[in-house]
């Protein structure tokens, strides 16, 4: 009976800690629910009266924080697409052809990449784009996110093509498709899931990031949400709290967005494997 | 005989090539210029900007500088900064939290579990810059919500960001990380087969008994990994320049802070690429260890 009891409490006790803890990562965030929809919102904490919708008025007529998430999206689209399109031939390629030492190639990218992270590529990087005249582009921030997240774009979709039978693409063969065609045709749409993590995962990585944009990018008209939101500070350095707020939120919410798509589709196993 | 094989070599060339421009543009070319540039005195304006001059192992001395390394806002400091951060925030903040979390959410009501998963995820997936907003806002001094409930609780309010800066961020990147470590172990605890515990149960054993003797053992490989894994990544982290930008004085300029400030503030190519090179060196370490620990458990040497 006592071990019932004993469970019973460890169950009890469990909770409250668990509560507790719940409660501190809540705490930051609490703030971040209102502040959006109060059209007086200071730093503390208050529940708007009434909800307004004014805060996102204002942010829709800001051509400038709207251009911040439009370049957001061309830039981490851009880069989608070349992670996606160039990890899903390179790990293919890896997977079903000859290629000497191949399976040391994956990890020997895998293992620079992890190497050269941005905060001690960050010269190197600066001084590439620099020396090759891209200094403020778009496209230089696109090319290198695209290049920091292939290897393991690769890995995981090496992973993926690895687990898929040949039998697929040889049948194809022996009704006389071509290797490029059996790709495009068989091989393609059995990877989609594969393609699908990792176009989410490398849009997301690309669409939260500050330092490589802030590093790349000089005139305003160019910054993506994350550089751009820097600039509702007043002259005098105070944050336009109201703006901020509403901002943050609206930049947030595809990140938020994608989370349950992929949660939704798959568990939320595969976001929590890696991060840039 | 020949194996067969899908693609002919020249295709799987012509596969291969986009991703491996790509890389060695921005990945592999970086490793080794960033080398290269830490042996001259490449700053941004300037002659040295155009032509700079071979200075050999300048940068590194001046890293090194026994009179100035412990000094504040130098190297030596910036690194014990870094290590202790590290440490703090990463091994004992994610990690353990992460750990006490997975386990306490294998035997609390579902809806709690599910609660307290869903906010630690929020505050891992959510873009940076807005997360650092959050955290400004909940640490500020006037009417921050954490001074709020410091007052409720009839305690003075502090000025976090001054007077415990170090300590802000430490917790800062424990609460933004945690959730990674916590999935992992949760999905490691996940996996142990529930009889083990359940005979546990019958013989008496208390919840720290089962972690110590079941729990702990089974998921030992899971705690490799995270350590490993949390640890670069807190090591590589720029996020809390965005709460603090590394100061006040200097106070939590971690070293990718510290090299941000010497590339692009005080635009010392040079040094900045030392810097860049000795994190590197770090990270190989530990890339290196990481891999060689998933080489063994692949081929089945260890649990």
């Amino acid at each position: 009976m006592t071990r019932y009891l004993g469970l019973y409490f460890t169950r009890i006790g469990f909770s409250a800690a668990t509560a507790l803890i719940g409660v501190f990562f809540a705490l930051p965030l609490v703030w971040f629910i209102f502040a959006p929809f109060n059209p007086r919102a200071e730093l503390g904490l208050s529940v708007p009266e009434p909800f307004s919708l004014t805060n996102f008025e204002a942010v829709f007529q800001n051509g400038f924080a709207m251009r911040g998430l439009w370049n957001s999206l061309v830039q981490s689209v851009g880069g989608v697409i070349l992670v996606g399109a160039g990890a899903t031939l390179a790990s293919y390629a890896l997977s079903r052809s000859p290629i000497p030492g191949k399976s040391v190639i994956t990890y020997i990218l895998l293992l620079f990449s992890s190497v050269v992270s941005g905060s001690a590529a960050m010269v190197p990087i600066f001084l590439i784009i620099n020396g090759v005249g891209l200094i403020d582009t778009q496209i230089a921030v696109i090319l290198v996110f695209a290049g920091g997240l292939l290897p393991t774009a690769m890995f995981i979709l090496r992973d993926f093509i690895d687990s898929i039978p040949k039998s697929y693409e040889e049948s194809a063969m022996v009704a006389g498709a071509s290797p490029v065609q059996a790709f495009f045709d068989v091989a393609l749409p059995v990877i989609r899931p594969g393609i699908v993590v990792v176009v989410v995962w490398a849009f997301v990585s690309i669409w939260g990031s500050f330092l490589i944009p802030f590093i790349l990018l000089r005139s305003s008209e160019k910054m993506p949400a994350s550089v751009a939101i820097y600039s509702f500070y007043s002259e005098a350095g105070t944050p336009i709290v109201t703006l901020l707020a509403a901002y943050s939120l609206l930049y947030s919410l595809p990140v938020v967005i994608l989370y349950l798509f992929v949660s939704w589709k798959f568990g939320f196993r595969f976001f929590g494997g890696i991060k840039a | 005989m020949k194996s067969f094989s899908l693609l002919s070599r020249g295709t799987g060339i012509v596969f291969l090539a986009p991703a491996g421009l790509l890389i060695g543009a921005f990945v592999i070319a970086p490793f080794f210029w960033v080398i290269y540039v830490s042996f001259t005195n490449r700053s941004l304006l300037g002659r040295t900007a155009l032509a700079p001059d071979f200075v050999g192992l300048a940068n590194y001395f001046s890293l090194f500088d026994a009179a100035t390394f412990f000094t504040r806002g130098e190297f030596g400091s910036s690194l014990i900064l870094t290590i202790q951060f590290v440490l703090l925030s990463a091994v004992v903040g994610q990690a353990a939290l992460g750990m006490l979390l997975a386990w306490m959410l294998q035997s609390v009501p579902k809806s709690l579990k599910h609660v307290t998963e869903t906010v630690a995820i929020g505050a891992w997936i959510l873009p940076e810059v807005v997360i650092a907003f959050a955290w400004f806002a909940f640490l500020d001094y006037e009417n921050g919500t954490l001074n709020m409930i410091m007052e409720a609780l009839g305690f003075p309010p502090g000025d976090w960001l001054l007077s415990f800066p170090f300590w802000a961020i430490v917790v800062f990147n424990t609460w933004r990380g945690t959730a990674f470590s916590m999935m992992l172990f949760n999905s490691a605890f996940s996996s142990i087969p529930p009889s083990y515990f359940q005979a546990a149960d019958v013989a008496g054993a208390s919840s720290w008994q089962k972690f110590r003797d079941i729990g702990l053992p089974l998921v030992r490989g899971h705690v490799v990994t995270d350590l490993i894994l949390i640890t670069m990544w807190s090591f590589n982290v720029f996020t809390p320049f965005l709460l603090t930008s590394g100061g006040p004085s200097y106070r939590t300029e971690i070293l990718p802070i510290y090299t941000y400030r010497i590339a692009f503030r005080d635009f010392d190519f040079g040094k900045g690429a030392a810097v860049g090179v000795v994190v590197m060196l770090i990270n190989l370490v530990f890339a290196l260890f990481y891999l060689w620990v998933m080489r063994r458990r692949a081929k089945g040497v260890a649990a």
